[in-house]
């Protein structure tokens, strides 16, 4: 049997896609998602119309997107990645001039029917651009000075145009998830050691000129830095954000108080508590086994999304897979470890559950090319 | 043409490296499971202890709400020190009992109790619910004192809205009232204050329309509570910030006068200044007390509002829009100048009706007015004059110089419902009438009837940009906190400077020449000549037979179907400072019942006139204090 025989008959064409679907990955994703809906509707106190309804909505919206995008081979998506990322970096630079600003940062772009977050895109737009120049990058290069310095520069660009809207914990997640994909792409683990060791360097340094003459900031720049490494030095504003939320979460106990019983409802006050808090609401009405059960859910798209990607041997399928994989591990990792006061308190929603439209619009955008991945694989 | 999977050491790399990278995660996971294990399972019992007895609590501080003055710094809204007994159902444990030891130490009734026990039961637990307003300061003293006893009960202060001018200013300001579940319903505003029960916001007017900037910012008070909800001490405090203060362009005095020359008529009358858009009065009447909304208007009162035929809560001058009959005068004639269709001294025969098409169309002079020429069709307000000229204009021309005039188009006013009126073209009554325009039609609105509709505002900002020649703007707000509000359309008309020469000595001969259809009301005092126009608007259709019969007099009319009287003016003629509108509903004729109104209304003006100055806003006035510390 040749080469071309094999692949007509492993590729699916036409509807019979839908048999090849990652149907288990879809399902998990409407189980967290109708997790968040629950959660909305019980956080609005029993008024549907308010935030469950229209989420509702707009992750049905998102499912067929998603369903859409996997029909579509992956190839076709290869084929843009580079223009993707190129979009996505002129919106970052247009939305300064045609953004609005919200909050203070200017992140948006009113598009009439919903409203755009480019940085978000971006975090696809970098993993799909990484994967694409991994998949093309010839096998001997891929640690080379040279190949391993113009994706950096790739990740460096949109991190820094985010930093400047300024919106710190996108620009991070974008960063982290670029060197993911360098990393499983194979480049050596002597460029992540160096990486890792210089940045602890320039922080110790940092510290360790402030009160003396060489002092690198500003005094002001030192006391913020310390207030978002350590928010209890600062109880009224979001020390006493990650307080509520751990009365909250450890007032649930094992099973929590039951479905719309939360007493909390101080939160009612903290603009927060239908986006990034959200998850402090679980906690107190389902209670410890509540939060397991939303953590596994997590852990098993994760492994879903792995498990395709180790059995795709297309390369840029499997690096675009794991990318957006470990951008979701970033999510939620941040987002919970911040509710429960492991982290400092950066703006990450938690994905698929928390209110709002564009995060959740490019999230099954990317499980749109995981899924394609998927339906499309070389077995 | 995809290649083959790349085979080999970066295949078995990426596998590697995927593992590994899930090991990592999989650790993270775990740890997150671990960390909630030790907050929700093993540190269960304090947070519980933190949540339900040593818990921290959050406060809103209600802002004071802004100040509304008039031009001349007099207050138009304020507030006053309101005390009142609030009560949180979570913290006072047995509502009833409570409520019973409190209703032994200040007056309130079975039926307050009552009320509010049944208003706790609908609010969730931890949400004020006001016991009993009103309260002398001894009482909240009292209760102070008794604190321990009457757990989950504060005294609290709040705040009346005060409207020192009554009915004055009703139609302009509007009022505040408890935000209610349909008010909820209506916003897309996610302010925590709206959620306090019996929140005062704006329900009308000014109040309604600048409800924010008004409103100010809540401040928050974090405070630390003990299981009897007894305040053990204060975490923190954002202070609130008071609503900004609004400025109007009227003048108190003048609306003040407004109002009392209009007396017991369903009228309405505007002033403006042309040279800047300022609205100096906008009068409505009758009108009606705004502070009984305040304190919660009863049912008398409210029902004996809504049935009155003369509406008395309708604002006329924004919401009333009515036929402007002869006022629309100077919008045909400036149309048929613009286009070229007539020159000033064209003449028309008026015998007292035009025939076309085998009907009659009447002059209101029965006799009719032989040769006129423009002038004197303004000055005797001929009919058949705009009968004869309007049939080569033609309806688009009108409605475009109506247009361009501000009517039938919509003006930024801070009030709400401030109606665009009407000016028809064939495409409008296509597609709204689904009807062919007819030839009538153009006829009928020549002369201000038929469909089109002006409200008084709008019949002011025409008499004030013809008198003017620019495209003024109607100001309602001069400026909020001190930032001024700009002045909109200093521009120049489209018109030809010498066609508003026509149209204004027209005007002038009006009132000022002898057969002037408002020559009674003439101002007779050297340099303060008024120039203006009447307008009597059928609100019925005559029939032949009733011509024939002879037309019934107004007065012998029931008074819904008599006319509307209308006169538009502006002063001094040669140096215009003021335009005005006034629109009797139903009152009759334009000249003997709104043009001595108007006049009236323009020598009071013209009168205060040098002394209308802004001024700058006294600090004096009493806002409201902030509420007494915490005194749980």
């Amino acid at each position: 049997m040749s080469y071309l025989e094999q692949n007509i008959r492993t590729i699916p064409t036409g509807l019979s896609k839908v048999l090849y679907f990652n149907w288990p990955l879809a399902l998990l994703l409407t189980a967290v998602a109708c997790t968040g809906f629950l959660m909305l509707y019980s956080v609005s106190g029993g008024d549907i119309e308010r935030w469950a309804q229209p989420q509702i909505i707009r992750f049905a919206l998102g499912m067929g997107v998603m369903i859409f995008m996997a029909f579509i081979p992956i190839n076709f998506w290869r084929e843009i990645s580079a223009f993707a990322y190129i979009l996505g970096i002129g919106l970052l630079v247009a939305v300064p001039y045609i953004g609005e600003t919200r909050g203070g940062a200017q992140r948006w772009i009113d598009l009439k029917f919903m409203t755009l977050q480019p940085s978000e895109l971006m975090k696809v737009a970098v993993v799909m651009v990484l994967a694409l120049y991994y998949d093309w990058l010839d096998e001997r290069r891929v640690s080379r000075p040279f190949w391993v310095a113009l994706p950096i520069l790739l990740i460096l660009l949109p991190t820094f145009l985010v930093l400047g809207q300024p919106d710190l914990g996108t620009a991070l997640l974008i960063m982290a998830g670029g060197a993911i994909v360098m990393f499983i792409a194979g480049v050596s683990f002597w460029y992540f050691g160096i990486a890792i060791l210089s940045i602890v360097l320039l922080v110790t340094g940092v510290f360790a000129s402030k009160d003396t003459e060489y002092q690198m900031l500003k005094d002001y720049q030192y006391k913020r830095i310390e207030t978002f490494i350590d928010p209890s030095s600062d109880p009224l504003g979001s020390g006493y954000h990650i307080t509520q939320s751990k009365i909250a979460l450890g007032s649930g106990g094992l099973t929590g108080r039951g479905f719309m019983q939360g007493t909390q409802q101080r939160l009612n006050f903290l603009p927060e508590k239908h986006t990034d808090f959200i998850f402090t609401t679980l906690g107190e009405e389902f209670g410890f086994v509540g939060g397991i059960v939303l953590l596994a859910l997590y852990g098993l798209i994760l492994i879903f999304c792995y498990v395709s990607a180790l059995s795709n041997r297309d390369r840029y399928g499997s690096l675009v897979t794991i990318g957006v994989g470990t951008t979701f591990f970033f999510y939620f990792a941040v987002n919970m470890s911040m509710v429960m006061g492991l982290a400092p308190v950066v703006g990450v929603p938690l994905p698929l559950v928390s209110y709002g439209g564009s995060a959740m619009m490019v999230l099954l955008i990317a499980f749109g090319l995981v899924q394609s991945a998927h339906v499309h694989r070389s077995r | 043409m995809r290649r083959p999977a790349k085979p080999g050491r970066l295949r078995q790399m990426l596998t590697r490296r995927t593992i590994l990278l899930a090991g990592l995660q999989a650790g993270v996971i775990g740890t997150l499971g671990v960390q909630m294990r030790r907050i929700a399972v093993e540190q269960n019992q304090s947070f519980r202890l933190l949540a339900e007895e040593n818990r921290v609590n959050i406060r809103l501080i209600p802002p004071v709400r802004g100040l509304v003055f008039d031009r001349l710094g007099k207050p138009l809204a304020y507030n006053e020190p309101n005390y009142k007994i609030d009560m949180v159902r979570e913290q006072s444990g047995d509502p009833e009992t409570v409520l019973r030891r409190l209703a032994t130490i200040i007056p309130i009734t079975e039926e307050d109790i009552a009320s509010a026990l049944e208003e706790m039961s609908k609010r969730r637990g931890f949400v004020p619910v006001t016991v009993a307003e009103d309260l002398d300061w001894e009482h909240i003293a009292a209760v102070s004192a008794n604190a321990p006893a009457l757990p989950g009960i504060t005294p609290e202060l709040g705040h009346y809205r005060i409207y020192p001018q009554a009915d004055d200013f009703a139609h302009i300001l509007g009022f505040v009232g408890p935000v209610s579940d349909y008010d909820l319903s209506q916003t897309d505003d996610d302010d925590p204050l709206l959620l306090i029960p019996r929140f005062q916001i704006g329900k009308n007017g000014i109040e309604r329309r600048i409800e924010k900037p008004l409103r100010g910012k809540s401040g928050v008070k974090r405070i630390e509570v003990n299981s009897i909800g007894r305040v053990m001490r204060v975490l923190g405090r954002e202070e609130s910030q008071p609503g900004a203060n609004v400025q109007l362009t009227i003048d108190n005095r003048l609306q003040r006068y407004a109002m009392e020359r209009l007396g017991k008529e369903s009228a309405a009358a505007v002033v403006m200044d042309v040279r800047n858009g300022d609205i100096v009065a906008l009068a409505s009447a009758p009108s009606f007390d705004p502070n009984k909304f305040v304190r919660g208007i009863s049912t008398t009162d409210w029902n004996a509002l809504n049935t009155d035929t003369y509406k008395p809560m309708l604002n006329k001058t924004v919401t009333g829009t009515y036929p402007p009959g002869s006022t629309f005068k100077m919008v045909t004639a400036l149309a048929a100048l613009k286009g070229g269709f007539v020159k000033p001294d064209d003449k028309v025969y008026c015998g007292g009706y035009l025939e076309l098409h085998n009907r009659r169309f009447h002059c209101w002079r029965r006799g009719g007015h032989g040769k006129v020429d423009m002038h004197d069709s303004l000055k005797k307000s001929c009919d058949v004059y705009y009968y004869e000229v309007c049939q080569e204009v033609g309806i688009e021309n009108i409605s475009a110089m109506a247009k361009e005039l501000g009517i039938g188009v919509e003006h930024e006013l801070e009030l709400p419902a401030v109606r665009e009126g009407l000016a028809p073209t064939k495409d409008w009554k296509k597609r709204r009438r689904d009807a062919d325009w007819v030839i009538g039609d153009t006829l009928n609105a020549s002369i201000g009837q038929g469909f089109v509709l002006a409200s008084p505002m709008q019949l002011a900002v025409m008499t004030a940009r013809i008198a003017s020649g620019t495209k003024i703007s109607p100001r309602l707000v001069n400026a909020i906190d001190n930032r001024p509000h700009p002045v909109k359309g200093r521009e120049p008309l489209d018109i030809d400077p010498e066609h508003l020469d026509v149209v204004r000595k027209g005007m002038y001969g009006v009132v000022n020449e002898r057969g002037g259809t408002a020559g009674r009301s003439r101002i007779r005092k050297e340099g303060w000549d008024m120039a203006g126009k009447t307008g009597t608007s059928q609100v019925r259709f005559i029939t032949k037979e009733e011509r024939a019969r002879g037309v019934i007099r107004n007065s012998d009319l029931p008074w819904e179907r008599r006319d509307h009287a209308l006169f538009v003016a502006y002063a001094p003629a040669d140096n215009p400072r003021f335009s005005i509108s006034v629109v009797v509903e139903h009152g009759g004729g334009g000249s003997s019942v709104a043009a001595p109104i108007a006049k009236d209304i323009m020598l009071e003006a013209l009168e205060l006139s040098e002394d209308m100055d802004y001024r700058s806003l006294p600090t004096d006035v009493r806002a409201g204090r902030e509420r007494p510390d915490d005194k749980a």
